[in-house]
């Protein structure tokens, strides 16, 4: 893929893309350094969204931090949540009720699948199509809904609590997300596989397109669909399994080509695999408490406690170190954009503007969450 | 001849007439349309169904500050919008809209048409580089070399139309179509060899991406390619030199449907003789191309720039000189035979 490059000095220019660029979504910056429409080199530029959450974390109790972990990533807020709320959970040596952790995986998942839609309608609109992203945003739509019915909030979701969730789901949930499911189901082969997915125009955009090899992917510590599209079958639900992921069925699509095609179409697998363990979780559902007796003041002790939870980005880790206070001592976040937006620098050396654009929009990229 | 000083005034208000109307209404037709094909409603607000939107747009724009960023080469800058409308102005002299409705007869028509069609690409060119900024810059000259890859199989596949009918003005090409779709260059079954009734489709179709490509639609928008180059060469321009930039890209599409329906689809011709041709057939035959642009537009990814170029280069390219070589064959057959 990458073309032998020989220029001198002065037929190299540089190109600022972003803070505020279409393609970045968001304020990142990637310095350039391009001949003609071809990139020698790029270079991230970040902190431009820096916000201090570790600190925060450090100087608030451990519930003060909780509406701070969805501003991360505020895609797929609930892994999030849910990340930090294991962490605490372990810290403090804490019991989920069973109810409680089959609530938090049915909107987890849902929550999942409605940052993949909004990712597949960006990475399309990167590509210059526009029509389907206001396709995805219809199916969105409808999983806002639905979470806003038992969360409260459509975006930014604070839904879980330390030992469980914060109210129960009823009969409207439980049938709106069965038909959801259905709904999506019949969607998917029309809408989003014939007519985007089989597209001509879009195939050759993708294939071949911005190859990222497994061992690229382990040098920088991506995780998520863009190691899945290399070939690795990793996903932390089923290899550190946590919360119910064990007594569920199903797959971890992988891809071995590793090219833009192959992560693309590890998302649009994970969609269909979301909807089977929202399927199979809401027939499971159990009876009970959605919430364990937790203190009102939590005090863990003194431990060093690391959580991962599988985001729809890639794993998102909380390392927290107590020392026996109200709050964490050091709280250290491992987001999965990140890791993922370290190896752009070295894929997109040699390709033309355009197919980067292509590679970074196939990483998924949320810039509040690498930033932190 | 008492009339010839009101002739060319009468002309020339309705030719700008019926440009601005297009310029300007063709853009509430393309956001109504893209509305409706993404499930939303489009502009509703000003009007009925949003129909004073593009006066709206236009009041907005005209009271902009038409800022001219400092290091920009400032001539260039202020030419480059106004190079985007006029050459798409001037072809439509030369366009007749039915028997009678045709400003000047040119006999060079066709030529006409496209040498003004090259000067239009000019005014991307040069907005590009003049505003001194590097997306623009590298949309300048992806639409130099966009242009020159789809002018060639362009200018092949009309001249074979011009070798079908032995003329290169515009009307005589569509008075030889008459009566009846049959007739059309698009199907020409009748009177003509059936070799020739599979070639024309194909060069219908390689006319038509070609025209795509010339106009800077997409799929093929490399040089406004707004997720990787910002707006390309309209990044620095703001108020009317952006509406002149949108009002010519609109227009251009208007050439470009009137060419290919005069070339291939009969012009005002009706499809069957006992209906009264007229311009009415005409300007439903360009509003219904410009509509399968618009579809194509709100349904594709946008291509590559080399993919693009490969497609001009290694297949319209190799096809219209193939059917360029078999329409002339084909002639000369016909010669000997009869």
């Amino acid at each position: 893929m990458t073309l032998p490059i020989q220029c001198t000095p002065d037929e190299i220019f540089i190109l600022n893309l972003g803070p505020q660029h279409p393609a970045t979504h968001g304020v990142l910056r990637v310095k350039l350094t391009m001949d003609g429409e071809y990139i020698v080199e790029a270079e991230p530029v970040l902190g431009y969204i820096h916000r201090m959450h570790e600190k925060m974390a450090e100087n608030g109790t451990f519930a003060q931090f909780m509406p701070n972990t969805p501003r991360l990533d505020y895609l797929s807020a609930l892994s999030f949540n849910q990340g930090y709320c294991m962490a605490v959970e372990r810290a403090a040596g804490i019991e989920v009720p069973e109810r409680a952790e089959y609530i938090r995986t049915i909107t987890v998942e849902l929550n999942r699948i409605s940052s993949h839609l909004l990712w597949y309608g960006a990475f399309v609109m990167d590509l210059g199509g526009f029509t389907p992203l206001l396709y995805a945003f219809d199916d969105r739509e409808q999983i806002l809904d639905l979470l806003e019915h038992v969360t409260g909030s459509r975006l930014t979701y604070c839904y879980y609590r330390f030992g469980g969730v914060y109210n129960d789901i009823d009969d409207d949930f439980v049938t709106g997300t069965r038909a959801f499911v259905k709904r999506l189901r019949s969607r998917l082969p029309i809408q989003y596989r014939d007519l985007v997915t089989g597209n001509i125009i879009l195939i050759k955009r993708l294939k071949d397109i911005g190859f990222i090899s497994a061992e690229t992917c382990r040098k920088y510590g991506a995780t998520g669909p863009v190691l899945r599209g290399s070939g690795v079958e990793y996903d932390v639900r089923k290899h550190e399994p946590y919360s119910i992921y064990p007594e569920l069925d199903f797959d971890i699509p992988h891809y071995p080509e590793g090219d833009c095609m192959a992560r693309y179409m590890v998302r649009m697998d994970e969609i269909e695999q979301s909807l089977r363990i929202i399927e199979q979780a809401l027939d499971k559902l159990p009876d009970g408490p959605y919430q364990a007796k937790v203190p009102k003041t939590l005090k863990p002790p003194a431990v060093d406690v690391y959580s991962a939870v599988e985001a729809s980005k890639g794993s998102f880790g909380c390392r927290l170190v107590c020392d026996g206070d109200k709050g964490p001592y050091r709280l250290k976040l491992r987001s999965p954009s990140f890791s993922n937006l370290s190896l752009f620098g070295e894929v997109s050396e040699g390709l033309l503007l355009a197919d980067a654009l292509a590679v970074m929009g196939s990483l998924d990229l949320v810039i509040p969450e690498i930033d932190r | 001849m008492d009339t010839s000083i009101w002739r060319p005034i009468l002309y020339l208000i309705g030719i700008m007439a019926f440009a601005g109307v297009n310029a300007a209404w063709l853009g509430w037709c393309e956001r109504k349309g893209a509305g409706h094909i993404q499930r939303r409603c489009g502009p509703k607000e000003v009007g009925p169904f949003g129909l004073w939107q593009p006066l709206a747009d236009g009041i907005k724009l005209m009271t902009k500050q038409l800022i001219v960023p400092q290091g920009v080469d400032g001539i260039l800058f202020r030419v480059a919008p106004v190079l985007a409308m006029i050459p798409a102005i001037t072809s439509m002299v030369a366009i007749p809209f039915s028997e009678t409705l045709h400003a000047r007869a040119i006999d060079l028509s066709v030529l006409l048409i496209f040498a003004l069609a090259s000067i239009g690409m000019m005014a991307i060119l040069l907005g590009g580089w003049a505003s001194n900024n590097k997306y623009s810059l590298i949309s300048a000259a992806r639409s130099v070399s966009q242009n020159v890859a789809y002018e060639i199989p362009m200018l092949v596949t009309v001249i074979t139309i011009v070798m079908l009918t032995g003329s290169m003005n515009l009307e005589e090409i569509a008075l030889q179509q008459k009566g009846g779709f049959w007739n059309w260059n698009i199907f020409p079954v009748v009177g003509q060899s059936i070799a020739q009734a599979i070639i024309m489709p194909v060069s219908f179709i390689l006319f038509f991406i070609c025209s795509v490509a010339e106009t800077n639609r997409a799929p093929f928008d490399m040089a406004e390619a707004e997720s990787e180059l910002v707006a390309g060469h309209m990044t620095e321009y703001g108020s009317m030199g952006f509406g002149l930039f949108m009002m010519g890209e609109y227009l251009n599409i208007v050439v470009g449907a009137c060419l290919t329906a005069i070339l291939f689809l009969g012009g005002w011709d009706s499809p069957l003789p006992f209906i009264p041709s007229g311009v009415g057939w005409f300007l439903l035959k360009i509003y219904v191309l410009i509509f399968t642009i618009i579809l194509i537009r709100w349904t594709y990814p946008r291509t590559q720039i080399y993919k693009l170029l490969n497609l001009s280069w290694k297949v319209l390219i190799p096809f219209s000189l193939a059917i360029l070589l078999l329409t002339a064959i084909f002639i000369k057959i016909e010669g000997i035979l009869i």
